[in-house]
This record gives structure tokens, sequence and C-alpha cells, in this order.
């Protein structure tokens, strides 16, 4: 059997250390303390009752009002997507809650049971070694929240949204709810109507970080769906890279994530956006993500799914601006029990805009992968260009994988290709390295990780480490 | 004439109207009609009697292969002329005909397979309607040399529900070319078409659909191919004609060793419309489909290509490929291609590609140099392009038959 110290003998022990993450200590709870809670279910009294407890500007609470207005009204979009949906009871889900408490500034200001949880997820190390910033969520509201000092002198503004929304008013509300408005589908109103915590950023004219920021999200009361809203700004010439990592405890009944992330990058500016999504497998995760591109500016999603039971992300970029790029690179791995429904949505709004969406899916046990995509050129533009790859991996009889783009190109000024290929790891594969001594299970863990090495790379270095280990765990098991 | 039709057809007829009336009507928002054109689903300008042009002269202009192995010319779907030199086993007579002579075997082939590409509503109603169109059955172990054609005319407001009930026995061989064509250029009509194609054990068929009608008519044409154990069926759909077309393939693999071929080649021009739907279904392991669709679009048109190909839980060792290609010749099209997968077994081997793009100016530049001026170059490229599908077929009667009406098409272009 392939056991985890095989797998992790295969890094030096000090990049182990550094990034190690152990996955299954994610299987615990501590005894809730939440000063705030709405309650179960989702009415106008729950959204009144949430802007109380932030003390919301009216605005706010005005946003919030017309969108819950329009999650009611809205069906669930089940005449394309999986009838799974119809299994999430929003009675039986608790809309906010929160200890109530400002988000901290030192490691020593934050409760003793939630620093545990940090400390199992190994985020103090990581802030030695890698971070710039580091924006935790525990539950609803950052726990803790720190900006390197010299990121502060720079001007960047790196707070939870609800910080973002009262402090910096002029620059958060010009942009908030326009890239995705609330409108756009049932689950970005929800999250319009019941929001809490989440990131706004902004990064100044000129300002190139060298280090990426990062934030964890974590689930931790039972039944408690997290809606977290993030908004990043990168004004001219600026670039950002943004790191999103989640583990959630197990629970007995489905939680339920809905976020929404904005990303502008103005003239010129530059944002990748990192996600690891690691739920555990009975969260629904139904994510909204689009990028606005201005002129040169270039907006990267790198997405990879591994947990939750289903996910339905389709991160989007709109190049509003001639010489825009967008890019969607994208991993998804679905276990026995979950659905994997991932893809890219690339709007091209301007000429000479170029856009790139690679996404390899690998379906193990009974998992299910499906890419959904859109690309769409419109008339009167010219010099458009579209590339899109979609790999997928089926690894048992019963692995299932499903692929639906949708491509749009009027006018003759332009070029689109899409390609997509199904294969399995092949039986001379895995001879030829059981024949230098693997085993069955290391074979496929090896073959598995070549097959979305390329994409692995364009994560960052601890990312990428961590995700190979990740795979590692998932692909024990899976044969034999 | 009901009293002369088998109780069986009868009844099925009455439970298709009943389901006609009941299925709602395609909307906007439909995943199975998403990109359509939803507005050319009304028929409210239809009614009207279709009138009978003379025969003679469309007896005349029905002409197709020098040497067809038989040939049929139906008028709003009656016969009007019919030839044949097929052996004499061969059981080749109009669907009115054969639902009297053999109404147990038009019974196990006719309709068997549900629609479920977005038309179910209108495979019921041609149920419900349908009265005539062809019936092919060719016994094992023969081969029919040549090819069996079929002119469709209509004229007028007039709709038909042209049916071609295509089948093969053991190890048996038939072509069947199907043409669609209106009497005149001004009279809109509705074409509502069906086509059965059942291949036997180790038979081939080769299916060719023209679609040629007035540019004020619109078609919706449902195929259902079942191929079975090492069974070959090869089906061709070439569309320069109408107003607006839906085409709906569905293509089974029953057995091991099943093989489908699906063509297509389109040309829409000023506001011609194309929408195209195919689902390549592997029931059976071991089968092998490819797809390859072909459109070159012009003025203001549009087309919709949306395939999918389903491998079924245990069809193992399936290998499947699908391609759509566009070729954009003006400012104003458009192309939608939405191809898909959806793989339930492993070991198989799977790809779809679709590419749009126009010609580039290095190759019309490489024609100019040698003479042939920008516009006859960019013709020739777009012919040689819809050539590519076309030699699939691989009998040249039957190529250049397309060919003649590709060229035509392209002579209206000019």
């Amino acid at each position: 059997m392939f056991t985890e110290d095989t797998a992790t003998a295969l890094l030096d022990e000090e990049t182990h250390d550094a990034i190690n993450i152990d996955r299954t200590k994610g299987d615990f709870t501590f005894p809730e303390r939440n000063k705030f809670d709405a309650g179960w279910g989702l009415s106008s009294a729950t959204v009144d009752y949430i802007c109380d407890v932030k003390q919301d500007p009216d605005w706010v609470r005005e946003f919030r009002h017309k969108a819950l207005a329009v999650f009611e009204s809205k069906p669930t979009p089940t005449n394309w997507a999986t009838k799974d949906l119809e299994n999430i009871d929003y009675d039986k889900i608790r809309f906010y809650l929160s200890d109530g408490e400002k988000p901290k500034r030192s490691w020593a200001d934050v409760p003793a049971d939630v620093l545990e949880t940090f400390e199992r997820l190994g985020i103090p190390q990581q802030e030695r070694a890698f971070l710039a910033g580091v924006e935790a969520q525990f539950d609803s509201e950052a726990a803790y929240s720190n900006v390197k000092e010299e990121l502060s002198k720079q001007g960047v503004i790196f707070v939870t949204s609800a910080h973002g929304l009262k402090e910096h008013e002029e620059i958060f509300r010009p942009w908030f709810g326009k890239v995705i408005p609330t409108g756009d589908n049932k689950y970005s109103a929800l999250n319009s109507a019941v929001f809490s915590g989440g990131s706004f950023i902004y990064i100044p004219k000129g300002v190139k970080l060298k280090q990426p920021l990062q934030a964890y999200f974590r689930i931790n009361s039972e039944s408690f769906g997290q809606f977290e809203r993030t908004l990043i700004i990168a004004d001219e010439g600026s670039e950002v890279m943004y790191m999103e990592g989640c583990t959630a405890p197990k629970f007995e009944t489905a939680t339920l994530h809905s976020a929404v992330v904005e990303l502008v990058a103005l003239k010129g500016a530059k944002i990748q956006y990192v996600t690891v999504q690691n739920w555990s497998s009975n969260v629904f995760n139904l994510v909204t993500k689009r990028g606005l591109a201005m002129e040169d500016a270039e907006v990267r999603w790198i997405d990879c799914n591994i947990g939750s039971r289903l996910t339905m992300k389709y991160p989007g970029v709109i190049m509003k601006g001639e010489r825009a790029r967008g890019e969607v690179i994208s991993i998804a791995l679905a276990n026995t029990g979950q659905h994997q429904d991932t893809g890219a949505k690339m709007i091209h709004a301007a000429n000479n805009t170029t856009s790139n969406v690679v996404s390899k899916s690998i379906s193990v046990g009974q998992g299910r992968a499906t890419y959904r995509g859109q690309v769409h050129i419109p008339k009167h533009l010219k010099g458009c260009k579209n590339n899109t790859e979609c790999d997928a991996l089926l690894i048992n009889s019963h692995s299932r994988t499903d692929t639906y783009p949708a491509i749009t190109v009027k006018g003759n000024r332009h070029a689109t290709q899409h390609e997509a290929s199904v294969s399995q790891v092949s039986e001379e594969m895995l001879f030829y390295m059981r024949q230098r001594g693997l085993n069955e299970g290391q074979a496929m863990s090896l073959a598995v990780n070549g097959f979305i090495n390329d994409l692995v790379r364009e994560f960052p270095m601890e990312y990428s480490v961590e995700l190979k280990r990740l795979i590692d765990l998932e692909m024990e098991g899976s044969v034999g | 004439m009901t009293t002369t039709l088998p109780a069986w057809f009868t009844t099925r007829q009455e439970l298709a109207k009943a389901r006609y009336e009941s299925i709602p009507d395609p909307k906007r928002n439909d995943v199975l009609w998403r990109f359509s054109n939803i507005k050319q689903l009304d028929f409210s300008n239809l009614s009207g009697e279709a009138k009978s042009p003379d025969h003679t002269e469309l007896i005349a202009r029905s002409t197709g292969l020098v040497k067809p192995a038989a040939k049929f010319v139906f008028l709003n779907d009656e016969v009007i002329h019919s030839q044949s030199s097929l052996p004499e086993n061969v059981i080749c007579l109009s669907l009115a005909d054969a639902l009297v002579s053999y109404p147990d075997l038009v019974e196990a082939h006719f309709m068997k397979q549900e629609t479920h590409l977005g038309s179910a509503k209108y495979s019921a109603l041609h149920e419900a309607s349908v009265k005539n169109g062809l019936f092919v059955h060719v016994p094992d172990n023969t081969e029919i040399v040549g090819s069996i054609e079929v002119h469709h005319w209509i004229s007028d407001k007039g709709t038909v529900f042209p049916h071609s009930l295509i089948v093969t026995g053991k190890s048996a061989k038939v072509r069947v070319i199907d043409i669609f064509r209106s009497a005149d250029e001004i009279s809109p009509g509705l074409v509502i078409a069906y086509n059965d194609i059942s291949a036997g054990p180790n038979s081939a068929i080769d299916y060719i659909a023209i679609q040629a009608l007035n540019e004020v008519s619109r078609l919706i044409a449902i195929k259902e191919t079942t191929t079975a154990r090492d069974a070959r069926s090869k089906t061709f759909i070439l569309n320069t004609g109408s107003a607006w077309a839906r085409n709906e393939s569905m293509s089974r693999l029953e057995g091991p060793g099943a093989h489908s071929d699906m063509l297509s080649v389109s040309i829409p021009h000023l506001e011609q419309e194309y929408d195209q739907r195919t689902f390549q279904h592997h029931v059976s392991e071991g089968a092998y489909s490819n797809l390859l669709y072909k459109n070159t679009l012009y003025g203001r048109s549009k087309t919709v290509f949306s395939g999918l190909i389903s491998v079924d839980e245990n069809a193992h060792h399936t290998d499947a490929y699908q391609t759509c290609r566009n070729l954009l010749m003006t400012d104003d099209c458009e192309a939608n291609s939405m191809p898909g997968l959806e793989i339930n077994a492993d070991q198989v081997k799977c790809s779809h590609g679709s590419t749009s793009a126009q010609i580039s100016d290095d190759e019309i530049f490489y024609l100019q140099a040698r003479g042939i001026d920008p516009v006859q170059a960019r013709q020739l490229i777009a012919r040689g392009y819809s050539i590519d599908a076309v030699k699939r077929l691989e009998n040249e009667d039957a190529e250049n038959l397309v060919l003649s009406f590709i060229d035509s098409k392209f002579s209206r272009i000019l």
C-alpha cells in the first residue's frame, strides 16, 4: 500500500517541514463561541441582522436587500447544471456567525483555540517563510489581519472587505458589484445579500509586489455557509499575486460556500489569483469569479479544485481594453462522491485581446469532472485570439468526465481553437514504472502528477509542492 | 386510405399527435436550443394548400447521378416518378406502399429511438403527420452497386414530412442520396424530415442528404443512425439552401467494431442560419466514431454546432473523435461551437476540436502571385476547404454530385 511516508520521502526534510499541512488534521471542530449568530434560514430579517451587526452604511443595506430579492426571484439553474443543487436546504443554513471581535493585528491577540487551528494548518511557518501579509478567515470574520509595514508604506491596502467598504469607500464603491453584478446568477445574488468577510486589496500605481498576498479560509461551524466577498483593484502598471487556500473540517450535514471575487486590472496592471480549494466533501462550493482587464492589462486565474461535494466555478475575464489578456489555468480532481464542475469564461470586448484556457481534470473512483467554457468574440472587433485546451484523465472504470464548451465568433478577423482529449493511464506506462520498483499506487501517483505537471509549475513554489502531496494522498487506494 | 394502414401505425400516429400537443414549445433558455433562433419555429405563415406544379417539368429537373440504381421523385410527399434496376430481393419502395405491403418489417425499424437533442416535439409532429418517404430493405449478403437517388420537391406554402427508412441485413451494402429542393424560388415551405438508418451486422450504409431548398423555406431534419457489430455507417449532410435549417443527428454504436462517420458541409450566406446538433452515442465497447463538420460562412450568416460524444458506462475501448471547423469569410458572420464530451468508461480515446478562423493573407498572396484574382482565390480556398469533407465519401459519383451543388452555391455567392 502507498503510505504517507513513501510520499513524503520524495521531498527533502526541510522543504517538507516548511510546507507540511496535514489535511487530516482538518477533521476536528472546536467548541463554538459565537457572539453573533443570525440563526437558521434566510429572510429579510436575516439581512437586517447582518447589517446591524456589521454596522453597514445605508447603501450597503439597500444593496443587500435588492440582492435578496434577486436571489429569491432567480430559479435554481438545474436546466443546465446538476440536480444536486436542489439538495441545498437554505432553511438549514446559518448565514452569519461571528465572535464579534475586531480583526487582530498580532498572533498574541488571537484566541488560543483559533490559533491552534491555524497552527495545524501551518500558517505561522508560511507567514515567516513566504508571506507579505496574512488575512486568515475564521468563520465569517477575519480573525487575523496583518500587512507588512513596507507594504503599507507603498500605499498597498490589504484589509477585510467590511473594513474596505467603510474606510476606503472612495476606492471600493466605484468597483464593488461592477465586475459581477448582483443579478449575474442566483449565487452571486445570494452572496451580495449576505456577504461577510473576504478581502479588499488596492495596489497603487506602478507598485509591483514581489511576494504574494495570502488568505486562508476556513469553515468551522456546522451547517454554516460562508459568503466572502473579495475585491482586488490593481491600479495602472501595478502587479500582484493573491493566493487563496481552503480547508474545512468535516461535518455531517452539507455546508454552503458561495463567494464572489472581483478583480480589476487597470491599464497595464497584472493580477494573478491563485486558489487551492480543498473543502471537505460535504461542502457545496458555488463561486463566481471574474476579472476585468483594461488596456494592456492581464488577469490570470490559477485554480485548483480538490475538495468539496459539488464545486461550480467558472473564473472569467472580460478583456475590455485593447491588447488585454486573460488566462485560466485549472486543475480539478474529482474523487468518489465529488463533482468538480469547473471551467472558464472569456469575454473579448476590445481589439487584439487574447485569452488562453488550459484545463486538466482527473476523475478517480466514481468522481465526476466537468469542464464548461464560454468564449465570446463579438462583431466589429479584430485580431482577437483564443486558445482552449482541456484534457481529462480517467483512473477507474466508473469515473466520469464531461466537456461542454461554447464558442461564439463573429466576424472574420479572429482565430479560436479548442481542443479536448480524454485518456487513461496506460497499462504500458504502469508496467514500465513497476518494472523499476514502484508499487502500483506510486506508479499511478507519478503518472497523474506527470499529467498535470506542466500546470503545477504555474503555481507558486510552496503551493506546487503541497499540490503534489495532496494528489498523492487523493490517489491513495485508487488502484489495486 | 386510413383503412389500409396497419393498426400499429394509426395508433402510433394518434399517440404522437397527443405527444406533440403536450410537449411545450422550445424556449430561448433551453440548453438544447442555446444560440438558436427560436423565432424560426413560428410556422404560422405556412397555412395554405400546396399547389401541384407541372410534374413533367419537375421530373425533367430531377437530375442527379448518371446511372442511379433506383430513382424516386416526390412532390409534396407524393410519388410522381420512380424507376429501379435493383436486385429482386431488395425492397425499395415508397413508405406509403411499404406500410401496406410490409407492415411488420416497417414496424420493426420505424422510429425506434427517442429524440433527445431538442426536437422531440417536431419528431412527434413528424410521426403524427408522416405519409410518405422511402423504405429500403437490403437483405443479408446483398450489395447494391450504385446509389438510390431520391428527389423531394416542395411547392407553395406546403409542409412536408419525408421519411427515409433504410435497413440492411448482415453483410449488405447500400447508398441512398436524398435531395431536397423547392419547386420555385419564392414560396416559403417547411420540411420536417426524419431519417431512420439501421445498419445490420457487418453491413455498410452510406446516406447523403443534400439540402438545397429555396432561401425562404425552413427545414428540420432528424437523423437516427444505429450501427451494429462490425457495421459501417456514413452520413453526410450538405446545406446550401433554406433560410433556416436545424439538423439533429444521432448515431448509436451498438456493437464492437461498429464504425460511424458523420460528415457535413454547410455554406450559408446572406442571412441564412444553420443549426446543427449531433450526438455520438457509444452504447457498446470497442466501437469507433468520427465526426467532421465544415462550415464556410458568408454575409451575415450564422451557424451553431453543438456536438456531444457520450460514452456509456461499459463502453470501454471506445474511439470517438469530433471536429467542427468554421471558415469565416466576412465581418458579420457568426459561428457558435459547443463541442461536448461525456465519458463514463475508461480505456477510452476521445477528442474534440473546434476552430474558427479566416483565410490568411499569405494564402491569398500565394495565389495572386500565380495570376489568380483575390476573389477567385478566396473561392478556390473555400472550395478546397469543403472538399476535404466531401472526399471522405470515397465514391466518385456521389462526390461529384455533392460538388455540383457546392459549386452552384459558390456561383451564387460570387
